[in-house]
């Protein structure tokens, strides 16, 4: 199914939104096991691409998914702005001139995770993003009926799983054993996006 | 070749950033170019892509230009810099797995000998733990 003109919009300021509102519960599970800088940082990215939302409207689907990912490169200032940046400018590339449509996601996500892998030198497993990213896509995947109400579960669960995980790429990896115990920062922003997603998926059911 | 290769020092902190490049100075003279950047895009501590870009070009050198950073996410945005360089540029600019300061002291050393970017960057990785 085509996506009509505007939706990729709302979408984008779905996702924004909720990464801007959950700043400081982003912040606080930062400062748990990292710099406790990542809602902060998130919260300026994502302030930015809502600033920028018109012109990135504006453009083909693959390019404004570009747009949004240079907009994180240049203002979230951690290392989760390479990262998301990544996530969504080779999902962009991935998208490319095609006319944007749902069919296209699960291929575009998974390009964007392989971008996500190549710049943190990581895999699944390591108590990172990529430890919601990689489910999703599993299920994405999947499709099938329900399938919002299963993103937003399997989003959930992925991310309460990095509770018991030990960290090794990152700032949390400097803890070693002490990083066991807490939900990990880029996890919990992935599921945000994720049930943005969710809810634009049921909303338009 | 007159010019040798050019160094960026880039920190979470702008003080850091400032400090590692004024040592370098103190210590190798200006036979070469030093910039430094530090701090996220609002100014509190952290690292921003834009800043690193126009550190790099600063002290452009067709020597090449080594990179010296202090933790992760400095690391991860110069190499999200190197990659939206010019194609031309990109193959001249490399990163040093190496401690800030140290490495930093080490790579202008071997670079004010007239070295190549691949000998400043190993003798600056000397340093690195294995």
């Amino acid at each position: 199914m085509p996506m009509e003109a505007g939706l990729l919009k709302a979408m984008i300021t779905t996702a924004a939104g909720r990464i801007i509102d959950s700043a400081d519960e982003l912040t606080a599970l930062d400062s748990a096991i990292g710099d406790g800088d990542h809602g902060i940082n998130m919260k300026r990215g994502c302030a930015e691409v809502l600033s920028q939302l018109d012109a990135i409207a504006a453009k083909p689907a693959g390019e404004a998914l570009k747009a949004v990912g240079m907009a994180l490169v240049m203002k979230v200032g951690g290392a989760s702005g390479p990262l998301y940046g990544s996530l969504f400018m080779a999902m962009g590339k991935s998208v490319g001139l095609k006319p944007a449509t749902l069919e296209l996601l699960p291929e575009a996500f998974a390009a964007g995770i392989d971008a996500v892998a190549a710049r943190g030198k990581s895999t699944a497993g390591e108590k990172t993003m990529l430890d919601v990213l990689v489910p999703t896509l599993e299920t994405l995947r999947a499709g099938g009926p329900d399938l919002a109400a299963r993103l937003r579960e399997t989003a959930a669960r992925a991310a309460a799983a990095t509770i018991a995980m030990r960290a090794t790429k990152g700032r949390a990896a400097f803890l070693g054993e002490r990083s066991v115990g807490h939900m990990d920062p880029g996890a919990r922003s992935s599921q945000i996006i994720v049930e943005a997603l969710s809810s634009f998926l049921e909303e338009r059911a | 070749m007159s010019e040798n290769v050019s160094l960026v020092i880039v920190s979470h902190s702008p003080d850091v950033a400032r400090g590692t490049a004024d040592m370098v100075r103190q210590m190798v003279g200006d036979e070469v170019r030093v910039a430094h950047c530090g701090g996220n895009p609002d100014g509190g501590l952290g690292t921003d892509v834009q800043k690193i870009l126009k550190a790099i070009d600063e002290v452009w050198s067709p020597r090449g230009v080594a990179i010296l950073v202090d933790l992760g996410g400095a690391e991860t945005n110069s190499e999200m810099a190197i990659e939206l360089l010019p194609e031309e540029r990109r193959a001249h600019v490399v990163l040093c797995n190496s401690p800030l300061v140290e490495g930093a002291i080490m790579a202008a050393t071997e670079a004010s000998g007239g070295s190549s970017l691949a000998e400043v960057r190993a003798t600056a990785e000397e340093l690195s733990p294995r």
